[in-house]
């Protein structure tokens, strides 16, 4: 080994490496162990659906197809659109990206909403854990609304988190510390928002299509 | 203009990232790896401790059959403490963020990990899961009961505060990615230049595949905690067989994370004896590649074995003998790293300096905790040995006679490194031996109690068993002994130790081509990378080599 300790080479500030490879790694691993998170509920899923296929396809008819289509639209057009700021920041122009951040987080909000609306509609007809006209049914209808209830909520959390972390990027952007240079938490920020995205993308054929 | 000379006598110590460069502030907000390394030492030292008083408790309270000094449902919040604070406070976290944390940019030529402030946010965030289970102890409800596993459906009926130490052990899950995720990186993006992967020390191969597991198996236990509290909360009905769930899955989720997380346990443990072996026998490591790529083997194989916990759960006879035949095959990757180890020592020029007892310990327990795995893993002798003191000897083989052995092991060996003093070697040799007799006369009794047929988590017993109890009980009041003879070592070289020389014992890896304690940013120049980690020839021209030896090679 060649290494001489009479000479300093580095300017010893403990200054924050910059690597961008090795931020958007980083990102990919966190994907991972979030694909397994959802994983573990998506097994659960498989093993429910195939124990209780009948009860499964009945409580499915329950789910209202058109605003789960809505929103499938909807988280669509937003991975489209933070795809868009990413690539108007690469041509230096700022003022679109915030734009489309802003309209990212605007579709996001939008996707919430539709949910509480889904959400309450189901919980008025007194289709909620515990309740006693759940209890009533059969046990996979109940198990089909306890992971309904489970996986999109879990869903909706990552959803509010995906709109923090973009909101952040879009005052770093605003202030500049984002820039066409320097541009990999937007990436990162993007590629959060794509996870979401899918796991959005599986859930919901799963619940309110396929019988 | 910034003096650089200024700072090449300083270390990591008098110079910090943070304004001030000394002060509690400087610490904690610190993100130098080895600064958290060092906080992160002190954390687990101090739950080990508090989790070992717990252990010499429950040993007391069987020293004799019926009640002896404490209620049954203390005795149970007592093994689920005990459990819960050791695995997840204490060995799970372990060897990597505190040695892992120092040595692992040094090992291969980096400055720092590859994201520090992330390094400092998972020591913190290891602090908020740590307080969260200490805060269930004291609200309405009382501490937790159900054993360190969880199993469902005591978990959800049980009147103790279950969610809230669940939800600390999710967060500490947090902990435990994020730190992955930096180790992966690390290892991937700042080797220092001519360090290829096959010229990583062993030590580096190991946290990298430890780091693969943590990425990979502790999300699927963070849902399935996640899924007992809302069942607690909510009564979804995934694990409550009368909603038409079923209790069994909670196991197979669980296990799914936690026979993989053993190897998080115990791969960084394998990693320090591969650094351990060449430095005390002054000879390369036998099968070098072979012990690198068993690490990722045991990874990989970890993923495969799951259900060998669960067949008397109800597990089909086909599933059984699948699982049993695959836990089998993980011992081989595990006996290759043993018979390398032994091959490294032949003809070798052994030093039985303090670090190198304590891997010889490290083999033998090992050893027998590995076999005893096998007979755990055998169908037929586990119906019979399942859930009885026989577990509780395996485990505690494994986990402490593996994993904890060498966490002392590894203090011992870069003690000088971390700390710039040398500890009282003759001290630590005779604890090291003084740790042999007292781990052996704690545990093995418990092999034979389980045999007879003594359940495990039981507080009472038949009278039969009172003498190998006994002996038991006596076991934990010397590795009581021992393990305070080691921090009043530890802690009496911390304040009036020698100054340590910066190669005391001849190690050749790059942590002993820097002074001692490291500056902050490890070295002044990149190192170039030209030998094989283990090349012992180095040493003749190596600007630090212990005092007063002579090399004719």
């Amino acid at each position: 080994m060649k290494y001489n300790e009479n000479t300093l080479d580095y300017v010893p500030t403990h200054e924050v490496h910059r690597d961008d490879v090795g931020a958007r790694m980083g990102m990919w691993l966190f994907l991972f162990t979030e694909l397994l998170l959802f994983g573990g509920l998506f097994v659960t899923y498989a093993v429910y659906r195939f124990l209780y296929y009948p009860d499964f396809k009945i409580a499915s008819l329950e789910l209202n197809v058109t605003i789960g289509t809505l929103n499938t639209i909807i988280l669509l057009t937003s991975s489209l659109t933070v795809v868009l700021a990413i690539s108007f920041l690469q041509k230096n122009n700022r003022n679109l990206t915030i734009l489309f951040l802003f309209i990212t987080d605007l579709l996001a909000v939008i996707f919430l909403i539709n949910k509480y609306f889904e959400w309450t509609a189901k919980i008025h007809h007194g289709i909620f854990p515990g309740s006693e006209h759940l209890m009533s049914l059969p046990n996979g209808q109940i198990l089909f609304y306890g992971l309904y209830y489970v996986m999109t909520g879990l869903h909706a959390l990552h959803i509010i988190i995906g709109i923090i972390f973009i909101t952040i990027i879009l005052i770093f952007t605003a202030n500049g510390s984002v820039n066409s240079n320097n541009y990999v938490k937007l990436e990162n920020a993007g590629l959060y928002w794509h996870l979401v995205d899918i796991i959005w993308i599986f859930l919901f054929p799963f619940f309110y299509l396929i019988q | 203009m910034i003096d650089k000379n200024k700072h090449l006598n300083k270390s990591f110590y008098e110079e910090g990232t943070t304004k001030k460069a000394r002060g509690i502030v400087s610490w904690l907000l610190s993100t130098d790896h080895k600064r958290i390394g060092i906080m992160y030492l002190c954390a687990l030292a101090v739950f080990f401790f508090c989790a070992m008083i717990l252990g010499v408790l429950m040993r007391l309270e069987t020293i004799a059959p019926g009640e002896t000094i404490m209620k049954a449902q203390t005795y149970n919040t007592l093994f689920t403490l005990h459990g819960v604070t050791m695995v997840f406070l204490f060995i799970v976290p372990g060897i990597p963020v505190v040695f892992g944390n120092f040595f692992l940019p040094i090992l291969i030529g980096a400055k720092d990990v590859a994201f520090p402030r992330l390094n400092l946010l998972s020591f913190w965030i290891y602090l908020i899961g740590a307080f969260i289970i200490l805060l269930s102890l004291f609200l309405p409800g009382g501490p937790i009961d159900t054993g360190w596993t969880f199993y469902i459906p005591y978990s959800v009926r049980t009147g103790t505060n279950v969610s809230l130490p669940l939800f600390g052990a999710f967060v500490l899950g947090f902990s435990s990615i994020l730190t992955g995720i930096n180790f992966i990186t690390t290892i991937h993006r700042m080797r220092a230049p001519g360090m290829s992967y096959f010229k990583m020390p062993l030590f580096v191969w190991s946290l990298y595949a430890t780091s693969w597991i943590q990425i990979l198996a502790t999300p699927v236990v963070g849902i399935t905690l996640l899924l007992v509290i809302l069942e607690r909360i909510f009564g979804i009905g995934i694990f409550d067989p009368a909603l038409g769930g079923d209790p069994i899955l909670f196991q197979h989720m669980f296990w799914i994370y936690s026979h993989p997380a053993v190897y998080i346990m115990v791969l960084p443990a394998m990693g320090v004896v591969s650094e351990i072996i060449p430095t005390f026998t002054r000879r390369t490591i036998f099968g070098y590649k072979a012990i690198a790529i068993s690490s990722l083997a045991i990874a990989f194989l970890g993923y495969l074995v799951w259900a060998h916990h669960m067949f008397v759960s109800g597990l089909s006879q086909t599933a059984a003998m699948v699982f049993s035949f695959l836990t089998f095959i993980v011992a081989l990757p595990s006996a290759i790293k043993v018979f390398n180890w032994l091959a490294s020592m032949y003809r070798g020029s052994i030093d039985l300096k303090p670090p190198f007892l304590w891997v010889l310990n490290f083999i033998l327990l090992f050893t027998i905790g590995g076999l005893t795995g096998l007979v755990l893993g055998a169908l037929a002798t586990d119906v019979h040995l399942h859930d009885t003191y026989f577990v509780v000897g395996h485990f505690h083989y494994v986990m402490f006679g593996g994993t904890g052995t060498i966490f002392i092991a590894s203090l011992f060996y870069w003690f000088p490194k971390m700390f710039g003093k040398m500890y009282n070697i003759k001290w630590a040799s005779r604890s090291a031996i003084l740790f042999f007799i007292a781990f052996n006369t704690l545990y093995f009794p418990m092999f034979i109690l389980g045999y007879e047929g003594m359940p495990r988590r039981y507080y009472d017993y038949l009278p039969q068993f009172t003498t190998l109890q006994v002996i038991s009980t006596i076991g934990s009041w010397l590795m009581f002994i021992t393990i305070i003879s080691i921090i009043i070592n530890v802690v009496h070289s911390l304040v009036k130790g020698k100054v340590a020389e910066a190669n005391p014992w001849g190690g050749v890896t790059l942590e002993w081509h820097i002074k001692s304690p490291p500056p902050l940013l490890n070295f002044n120049s990149i190192p170039q990378i030209t030998n094989e980690p283990y090349d012992f020839s180095q040493l003749k021209t190596m600007k630090y080599k212990p005092m007063g030896e002579v090399y004719e090679i």
